[in-house]
């Protein structure tokens, strides 16, 4: 309340200065920052803030930053470092006055300083500073701030800075208490911000709505306005899920699809598959220091280059893993399960001794940082490049399957072994490139993990069940199915968290998946034919 | 047919003679506990307590050698049962402390009012009563159990399929376990017990009777995991894990045999559970973690997968192998469990059970294991 008086005051005070020609009392305001009485102080702060001195702006900041120092006789001076410069004439001083005092500084003042800031941005020569400034005012709607406002309504030109000085307006006479005589102002304003929207606007129509001292007609207005916003929030609620909710599928399709071809073609879970992930945002992290290391120039794309780096580091030692281990298991698909997750507890502990157990930091490249706003969302890049690395993936993976002679064996393979080995295929060859393209795929998963995600040794462990569940989800050998399977559980989980909440959400989509693979034991899209059951 | 298998449902006397042991040890132990502190052959709490540990383990890996070993179920999810035999004990101990809790309460437990509830959930009613708690450790898992299989039985979800969906039902379960809203603690779990049937939890001669009562337990288990599988019903089982469509051709329902041996294994590790927290002094969610479930199994494959003693010798010699490992070199230990995964799949299909029948007598020559596996789609 009191805060809200002062700024009023101090309002009052600046737009009066401002409205009268000549600024006589300017040659002592800069004396009057000292004195120990803030109402002189704030005072001094208006005067200074209207005044067209080009020194009243330095001596104001350095008063907000505390370097600005008083003398005994009254003379006051800015600190730079070690020198100091008088404040009235920015004069630089060599030597100055003994016993100097900082100015010291109270809640009011600064709330004047803040006020004296907005309103001077608000006349600002640039315009994206005074839309700044306008932004900043629509947050606070201070009612205090009206004056100011509309001053600066009345003298603006620019389209942009009018329309939000208008919100800006609209909010601020909605801050005040509501007067009888005010009805068309007031109602002019809620239709005012029942068009602008969000939830900011929101909050002070709800207010208004609920008001008992507000006009019936008002309150009805604010009351349709509310329910407006309420319907676009939703809906653009409903539209950020579903990002997140693609985002995160995405994610998933990059991990479950490495997964789903060595389970398509060779029948065997690889439980090291999601230590193949972590090798891959190792690969990436090792990448990036290697080129800000050699060529910094080339640091920006670092990530661009891990890529295929990772995808050859994980594919050979995917290779060297199904000829060092996996074939010595050939039809016994439980025990491959067993020896692979020994596998991945050699490789997390390799990495944890190597590179330590806490997090490492893998760069995101400024062009992969920040979002951009669609209408009521934020869209990050980040998560939208992974979205299309993934199709770029699954596109990619889709040629190799449908135009090389490998895709041609492995999906021959899938359909039927022993047939296909009567045809001639060297099926060893081809499960060790299909698990070598399995680890491949997983290892640029990584790359695309260690972007949105903490980079440890555990980080395949908590994508592995996820990237199972999609697997047996959508069905083995067939890419449509991982990639549905992909995105019904990310969008699945993201439509739940809102009601239920990001663990109860998770339980929910296991339980259902669980439910659904007893209903469905092959997953969405079984492989039929005479080869399965055999 | 897996020669072992059968070798273990005819041989009595090898069962016989682990339950024995496993009494003798457990007796001998709790024995020497009970001895003075300056005695040579003491045992201190620690070791009787770790010793109950690895016993209540040996009734969890006891567990999924019946249904991996004997109906070709490889479950990653078994520690779910024994952590939920775990919870229902904890139960009854936490409301044996009474108002001896920090807020003194006599009616809820300290987490609750730490939470500020006001009154116990429904599912707590009755678990004052150690006999209601005794019920509930065999019966909540079983039921579980039950639900779960009948649904994944009945449609045919076999393979790694199953292993996948018992997988992820245990790390549900976690999750859930986790939420303070669930009612069981969240995070810390439950603990601080004080004692059990009104005698000090904390006193040797308690202890030294949990260790016997645990010995006892996994003993009688054992037997009746033998007396199972040595059965008509365990031949059944035996038909099922190696050619499950043709024992179903023949007329038999598979579904109905792997869901009584299902259940009945789920039992016996809830029962484990219910032991180990008596012991260790502490149930928390971790317990759910599917890491440990899949740890249970390598301690199966170790000792040898059905043959039930070697389930029991595998559990307490993995589990002291870790014990050992941790406290002499703690980085290497993840090195050595990954490797005895590998080595024992690649080089010891049959375990340690495996490798002494081995040496003993060879097994016979036209019992090959590429035999055993085009029948069915089983491991």
């Amino acid at each position: 309340m009191r805060k809200a008086r002062t700024t009023c005051l101090l309002a009052a005070l600046w737009l009066g200065a401002m409205l009268l020609p000549g600024h006589s009392a300017r040659a002592d305001a800069f004396a009057d920052l000292a004195s120990p009485q803030f109402g002189v102080v704030t005072a001094a702060i208006s005067t200074l803030a209207t005044s067209d001195d080009p020194q009243a702006g330095a001596a104001l900041q350095a008063l907000g930053e505390r370097s600005l120092f008083a003398a005994p006789d009254g003379s006051v001076y800015i600190r730079h470092g070690e020198n100091y410069v008088e404040a009235r004439t920015g004069q630089p001083q060599v030597s100055v006055p003994e016993g100097l005092k900082p100015i010291r500084l109270n809640n009011r003042i600064r709330t004047a300083l803040a006020g004296v800031q907005a309103g001077r941005d608000l006349l600002a020569p640039q315009p994206a500073t005074r839309l700044r400034a306008a932004d900043a005012l629509y947050a606070r709607h201070d009612p205090a701030m009206l004056p100011v406002v509309e001053h600066a309504l009345a003298v603006e030109k620019d389209a942009a800075v009018r329309t939000r000085l208008a919100e800006v307006r609209a909010a601020t006479i909605l801050g005040q208490p509501p007067a009888p005589d005010a009805l068309a102002s007031r109602l002019e304003a809620v239709r005012a911000l029942g068009a602008v929207g969000g939830a900011q606007a929101r909050g002070i129509l709800a207010g208004v709505a609920g008001s008992d001292a507000e006009a019936p007609a008002v309150r009805r207005e604010a009351q349709a306005a509310v329910s407006r916003i309420d319907w676009h929030l939703r809906a653009w609620g409903v539209a950020q899920n579903a990002f997140y909710g693609l985002s995160y599928g995405s994610v998933l399709l990059l991990a479950a699809t490495g997964l789903a071809i060595t389970f398509g073609v060779m029948g065997v879970i690889n439980m090291a598959h999601g230590e193949m992930m972590m090798i891959g945002a190792y690969v990436t992290w090792m990448v990036q220091q290697a080129i800000r290391a050699s060529v910094p120039a080339l640091e920006p794309v670092a990530i661009l280059v891990a890529i295929p780096v990772a995808f050859v580091v994980c594919g050979a030692l995917g290779i060297l893993i199904e000829r060092g281990l996996i074939r010595f298991l050939y039809g016994r698909p439980l025990e491959t399960l067993l020896a692979t997750w020994g596998l991945s507890l050699i490789l997390q502990q390799a990495v944890r001794s190597i590179f330590g157990p806490t997090n490492i930091a893998v760069q995101t490249p400024g062009w992969l940082s920040g979002s951009v706003a669609v209408g009521g969302m934020d869209i990050t890049l980040n998560r939208l490049a992974i979205l299309v690395f993934a199709g770029l993936v699954l596109g990619g993976l889709m040629l190799v399957l449908r135009r090389t002679p490998l895709g041609l064996q492995m999906r021959a393979v899938t359909q039927n072994r022993r047939m296909a080995a009567l045809m001639g295929i060297r099926t060893p060859r081809v499960d060790a490139l299909a698990f070598g393209l399995g680890a491949g795929l997983a290892g640029l998963a990584g790359v695309a993990v260690s972007q949105i995600d903490n980079v440890s040794p555990n980080l395949g462990q908590s994508y592995i069940i996820d990237s199972f569940m999609v697997v047996v989800f959508g069905g083995v050998g067939n890419l449509w199915g991982t990639l549905a399977a992909a995105l019904a559980l990310g969008m699945g989980g993201k439509v739940l968290e809102p009601t239920i909440g990001a663990v109860s959400a998770k339980i929910a989509i296991l339980v259902l998946v669980i439910l659904y693979i007893q209903r469905h034991p092959r997953g969405m899209f079984p492989v039929r034919g005479r080869g399965v059951e055999s | 047919m897996n020669p072992f298998s059968t070798h273990a449902q005819r041989s009595l006397r090898g069962v016989i003679w682990m339950a024995v042991a496993v009494m003798v040890a457990a007796g001998g132990l709790a024995a020497a506990s009970l001895l003075p502190e300056g005695n040579p052959l003491h045992a201190s709490a620690f070791v009787v307590s770790l010793a109950g540990k690895y016993l209540s383990y040996a009734m969890l890996a006891l567990a999924v050698d019946l249904v991996w070993g004997f109906a070709g179920i490889l479950t990653l999810g078994h520690a779910a049962f024994f952590a939920l035999g775990g919870y229902a004990m904890g139960m009854y101990l936490m409301r044996e402390i009474g108002a001896r809790g920090v807020y003194g309460n006599a009616e809820l437990p300290d987490f609750m009012i730490f939470l500020s509830w006001k009154s116990l959930p429904w599912y707590w009613w009755g678990s004052e009563h150690f006999a209601w708690a005794a019920v509930l450790v065999v019966a909540v898992p079983g039921l579980l159990a039950g639900v779960f299989g009948w649904l994944a039985f009945r449609s045919r979800v076999s393979g790694v399929y199953l292993s996948i969906i018992t997988q992820a039902l245990t790390y549900a379960l976690m999750l859930a376990f986790f939420q303070n809203g669930l009612g069981f603690g969240g995070n810390n779990g439950l603990t601080d017990f004080k004692d059990i049937l009104g005698a000090d939890l904390h006193a040797p001669l308690t202890r030294a009777v949990l260790l016997v009562v645990t010995g006892v337990l996994l003993a009688a288990s054992l037997l009746a995991a033998r007396f199972v599988v040595g059965s008509r019903f365990g031949n059944l089982l035996v038909a099922v894990r190696d050619a499950e469509s043709r024992t179903r051709f023949l007329g038999y329902r598979p579904e109905q045999a792997k869901l009584l041996v299902w259940v009945f294994s789920a039992m016996i590790a809830g029962l484990g559970g219910a032991l180990y927290v008596t012991q260790v002094g502490i149930i928390n969610p971790g317990e759910f973690a599917p890491a440990n479930s899949i740890e249970s199994v390598i301690w199966v494959a170790v000792g040898g997968r059905g043959t039930l003693c070697g389930a029991v010798l595998g559990a307490i010699l993995v589990n002291l192998g870790k014990t050992l490992f941790t406290a002499w070199l703690p980085e290497f230990w993840l090195y050595g469990l990954g490797l005895l995964f590998i080595c024992t799949t690649l080089f010891l299909p049959n375990g340690l059970m495996g490798l002494w029948r081995h040496v003993r007598k060879p097994p016979p020559e036209e019992v090959t294991p590429e035999v055993a596996d085009t029948q069915g789609d089983e491991a």
